[in-house]
C-alpha cells in the first residue's frame, strides 16, 4: 500500500478537501483534556495530546444510541409495533485516534459480528468510517501496549497510519478505504517507508511498562476464580465503573425504553459489570452481588474468559486509561501479573 | 443485515389463568405478519424475549411445542415491572416477540435414549414443550422410555394440569405428579419432588438422560438424588436463568465464565456447569 508525505503546510487544505466527501472527527481539547469531537468546517484536529480521556469506541458504540422507535397511540395503524429508526451511515472519518483504540475495535468486533448474529448499529457505523491513526512517539508511563498485543505503530483496525515527522506527516495507507481517503485529500507526494520503520522501532523501545500474559491460557478458570487475591484487589474499589466506560475494549450495554407522550424509543446504553443491577435477578438473588465478585468478573473477562474463548490474546490493548482514571489506583498490570503467575497451591499472595 | 433487536409483531390471542393463585398466566400469541411464524422456527428448550414497547423485554421459555402450529405460548409468573404489565394486558393487544433464542435440549443426542424429566414449581414451561414434542406421533418412536416427576405446592399450582392428567393415562409415558402436602381428592403422590424422584426414577445408565428444571432449592436436592440413581454428570441436563437483555450474546451480563447463558445456554449439562464459576 502507498506511503505518502504530507507537508504540514498542506494539512489544512487536505482536510478541507476531505470535508467535501467525509464528515470529519478528531481530538479536540476542551475543559483541560482531549476528546473526540465532530470537526466544524475549517477546524483542525489537535494532535497535542498523549491520549484522549475517553477512547474512540463511541464512533461505533455510542454511550447512548437509539435503536428502535414505537408509537403507543392506539389510533395509529402501527401502534405498539417496533420500527427501525432511519440512520445516517454516510461516509465519515476519524482523524487522529491512537493505534490502541483501533486494535480495540478489532477485539470488540468479535463480540458484535458473530456467525449467528450481527449488531447492525455497530457494524454499519464501523463500515461507514475510515479510521486514521496517529502513531505514538511519546508514550505515557501507563502505556503497556507492546505486551498487550498492540503497539505505538500498530496497524490492526486502522485504514491509515500517520506518523509525525516534524514539518511533515508520513501517512501509510493500510486498506482500500485508506487509499481512497489519501486520494480524496490529494496527498500524493511519495515518502520513504524506512523512516516510518525506524520511528516505529524507536517508539516501541520507549514503552517501559509491560505485563506478562503467557501463562493465562494454561491456568484453570476455576483455580483463578477461587484465587485468594480477589478480596485484596477489590478492597479499595468503589464500583464507580469509570474503568469500564473509559476502556476501549469494554462493550457491555443495557437496553431501555424511553417514552414521551405517545411516542417512544428503544435505546442501547453503555452499562458496567461494576454495577450490582447489571446481574440482579427479579427474585432478589444476585449472582455477582458482592463487590469482589464484580471486580473479579472484570479482570477474569479480560484476562481469562476472553483469552480462552477467542484465542486472540487478552481483551486489553494496554492503553492505560483504567489505570490513570481509577480514583483508587487499581492497576490492571499488577493484577494481570498476579493471575499469570498464580499457582493454586499458594495459599496467599 | 438482519436486525436481531427488532421483534416480530404479535397479537395476544388468548390468556389463561394457569394457577389457582393467579400468579401465572399462559399467553398465546399469533404473528401479525405472514412468514414470521416460519422464521420463528424453534426447538423445545429455547426461549424468546417478550417485548412490550415502552415497558421492556423479558426472557421467557417457550411453553408451546414445535409440533404445535399457528401460535406460540408462554407461561409467565408475575414478578416485577414487565411481567406485571403483561398480566394486565388483554386479548387483542399487540406487542413484540424476539427469538427464538439460546440452545435447546440436545434432541439429537436424546434420540434412542430414555428420558427422565424432573420439574418443580413453574419452571415447567420448556419441559411441557419437550414432552409434547416427544409424544407427537411423528417423534414418539425416536425415544425410549419417558419418565416424569413434577412437583408443585398444591394441586392448583400444577401448570398444564388437564393436559398432564390426560398424559398420565397414556401407556407410553410414565408420569408422577406430586404435591407438597395432602389435599382432598388428590390421587397422586404427596411429598417433595426430589424424594419422589428417588423412589420412582429410572436408574441412570449410558442410555438414560435426566432433564431437571426448577427453583434453585429443588435443583439442589435433586442432584444428589440423580447421583444416587447412577446418573453421570454428562447425563444430567439443566436449564439456567440469569438476568438478560440482548439474548444474543452481546450485552455481556448473563455470563458464567466464558459461557453466555443466553447464547451458549440456557441448557447445560452438569458436567459443563462444574467447569464454570457458579455465577447463576
Ligand atoms: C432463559 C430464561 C427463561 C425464563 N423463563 C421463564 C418462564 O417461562 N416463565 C417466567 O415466568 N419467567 C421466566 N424467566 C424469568 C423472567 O425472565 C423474569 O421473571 C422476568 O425477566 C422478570 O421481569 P420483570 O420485568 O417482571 O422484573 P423486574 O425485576 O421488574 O425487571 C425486569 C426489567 O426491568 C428493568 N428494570 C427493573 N428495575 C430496573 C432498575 N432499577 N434499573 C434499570 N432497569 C430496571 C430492566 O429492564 C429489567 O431487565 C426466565 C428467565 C430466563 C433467563
Ligand atoms: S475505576 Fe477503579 S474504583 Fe472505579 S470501578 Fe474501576 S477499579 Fe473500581
Ligand atoms: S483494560 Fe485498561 S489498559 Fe486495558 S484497554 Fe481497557 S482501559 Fe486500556
Ligand atoms: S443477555 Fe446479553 S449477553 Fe446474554
Amino acid at each position: 500500500m502507498k506511503i505518502v508525505k504530507i507537508n504540514k503546510k498542506n494539512w489544512a487544505e487536505g482536510l478541507d478537501s476531505l470535508a467535501g466527501s467525509y464528515s470529519l472527527s478528531g481530538p479536540v481539547k476542551e475543559n483541560g483534556y482531549h476528546n473526540f469531537k465532530k470537526l466544524n468546517k475549517g477546524e483542525l484536529p489537535d494532535f497535542d495530546f498523549l491520549n484522549t480521556k475517553l477512547s474512540s469506541k463511541s464512533f461505533v458504540f455510542p454511550q447512548s444510541e437509539v435503536m428502535l422507535e414505537y408509537s403507543l397511540d392506539e389510533t395509529a395503524d402501527d401502534h405498539h409495533i417496533m420500527k427501525e429508526v432511519k440512520k445516517d451511515y454516510s461516509k465519515r472519518a476519524v482523524v487522529g485516534m491512537r493505534p490502541c483504540d483501533a486494535k480495540a475495535l478489532m477485539l470488540v468486533k468479535m463480540n458484535f459480528d458473530t456467525a449467528d448474529y450481527q449488531d447492525p448499529y455497530w457494524l454499519n457505523a464501523f463500515n461507514a468510517t475510515t479510521f486514521v491513526g496517529l502513531a505514538c512517539d511519546n508514550p505515557e508511563s501507563t502505556c503497556f501496549c507492546t505486551s498487550a498485543g498492540c503497539g505505538p505503530y500498530h496497524e490492526d483496525g486502522l485504514d491509515v497510519l500517520l506518523s509525525d515527522a516534524g514539518d511533515h506527516y508520513i501517512a501509510k495507507a493500510l486498506t482500500q478505504k485508506g487509499e481512497e481517503l489519501l486520494s480524496a485529500a490529494k496527498w500524493q507526494e511519495s515518502a520513504d517507508a524506512s523512516v516510518m520503520d525506524k520511528k516505529k522501532a524507536e517508539a516501541e523501545a520507549q514503552i517501559a511498562s509491560t505485563v506478562k500474559t503467557d501463562q493465562l491460557k494454561k491456568k484453570a478458570t476455576l483455580d483463578l476464580h477461587s484465587a485468594s487475591f480477589w478480596d485484596d484487589i477489590a478492597f479499595a474499589c468503589i464500583n464507580c465503573g469509570t474503568c469500564t466506560y473509559a476502556c476501549p475494549t469494554c462493550w457491555c450495554f443495557d437496553i431501555q425504553d424511553e417514552t414521551k407522550g405517545n411516542k417512544g424509543i428503544r435505546m442501547k446504553n453503555w452499562d458496567t459489570c461494576m454495577s450490582p443491577l447489571f446481574t440482579l435477578h427479579t427474585t432478589g438473588h444476585n449472582p455477582r452481588g458482592d463487590k469482589t465478585q464484580r471486580v473479579r468478573q472484570r479482570f477474569m473477562h479480560k484476562l481469562k474468559y476472553f483469552v480462552d474463548k477467542y484465542d486472540k490474546g487478552i481483551m486489553c490493548v494496554g492503553c492505560g486509561r483504567c489505570i490513570r482514571q481509577c480514583p483508587v489506583n487499581i492497576d490492571i498490570r499488577s493484577i494481570c501479573d498476579k493471575m499469570n503467575r498464580y499457582e493454586p497451591a499458594e495459599q496467599s499472595e | 443485515m438482519n436486525n436481531p433487536y427488532l421483534p416480530y409483531p404479535v397479537r395476544i390471542d388468548d390468556i389463561e389463568i394457569a394457577t389457582e393463585d393467579k400468579s401465572l398466566r399462559t399467553f398465546k400469541f399469533v404473528f401479525l405478519n405472514e412468514g414470521d411464524e416460519e422464521k420463528f422456527a424453534y426447538k423445545a428448550g429455547q426461549f424468546a424475549e417478550l417485548s412490550i414497547p415502552g415497558v421492556g423485554e423479558i426472557p421467557i421459555g417457550i411453553a408451546s411445542s414445535p409440533v404445535e402450529k399457528g401460535f406460540v405460548k408462554f407461561t409467565v409468573f408475575k414478578a416485577g415491572k414487565v411481567t406485571s404489565h403483561l398480566h394486565n394486558m388483554k386479548v387483542g393487544d399487540v406487542m413484540g416477540l424476539r427469538g427464538p433464542l439460546g440452545n435447546w435440549y440436545p434432541w439429537d443426542k436424546l434420540e434412542g435414549k430414555n428420558v427422565f424429566i424432573i420439574g418443580g414449581g413453574f419452571a415447567f414451561t420448556t419441559l411441557r414443550s419437550s414432552i409434547k414434542y416427544m409424544l407427537d406421533p411423528a417423534n414418539r418412536a425416536k425415544f425410549g422410555g419417558i419418565h416424569m416427576v413434577y412437583g408443585a405446592r398444591s394441586p392448583g399450582m400444577i401448570l398444564y394440569r388437564d393436559e398432564l392428567i390426560e398424559w398420565e393415562k397414556r401407556d407410553d409415558i410414565n408420569i408422577h405428579l406430586t404435591i407438597d402436602r395432602e389435599a382432598p381428592n388428590w390421587d397422586y403422590h404427596v411429598g417433595l419432588g426430589p424424594n419422589i424422584a428417588e423412589k420412582v426414577g429410572p436408574p441412570g445408565n449410558d442410555d438414560t438422560y435426566a432433564i431437571a428444571c426448577g427453583p434453585p432449592i429443588m435443583i439442589k436436592f435433586t442432584l444428589p438424588v440423580l447421583e444416587k440413581l447412577g446418573y453421570a454428570k454428562d447425563h444430567i441436563i439443566l436449564s439456567l436463568e440469569n438476568r438478560m437483555k440482548c439474548g444474543i450474546g452481546m450485552c455481556g451480563r448473563c455470563n458464567i465464565g466464558r459461557e453466555l447463558v443466553c447464547k451458549d445456554g440456557p441448557v447445560f449439562t452438569l458436567e459443563e456447569l462444574n467447569l464454570t464459576p457458579k455465577e447463576y
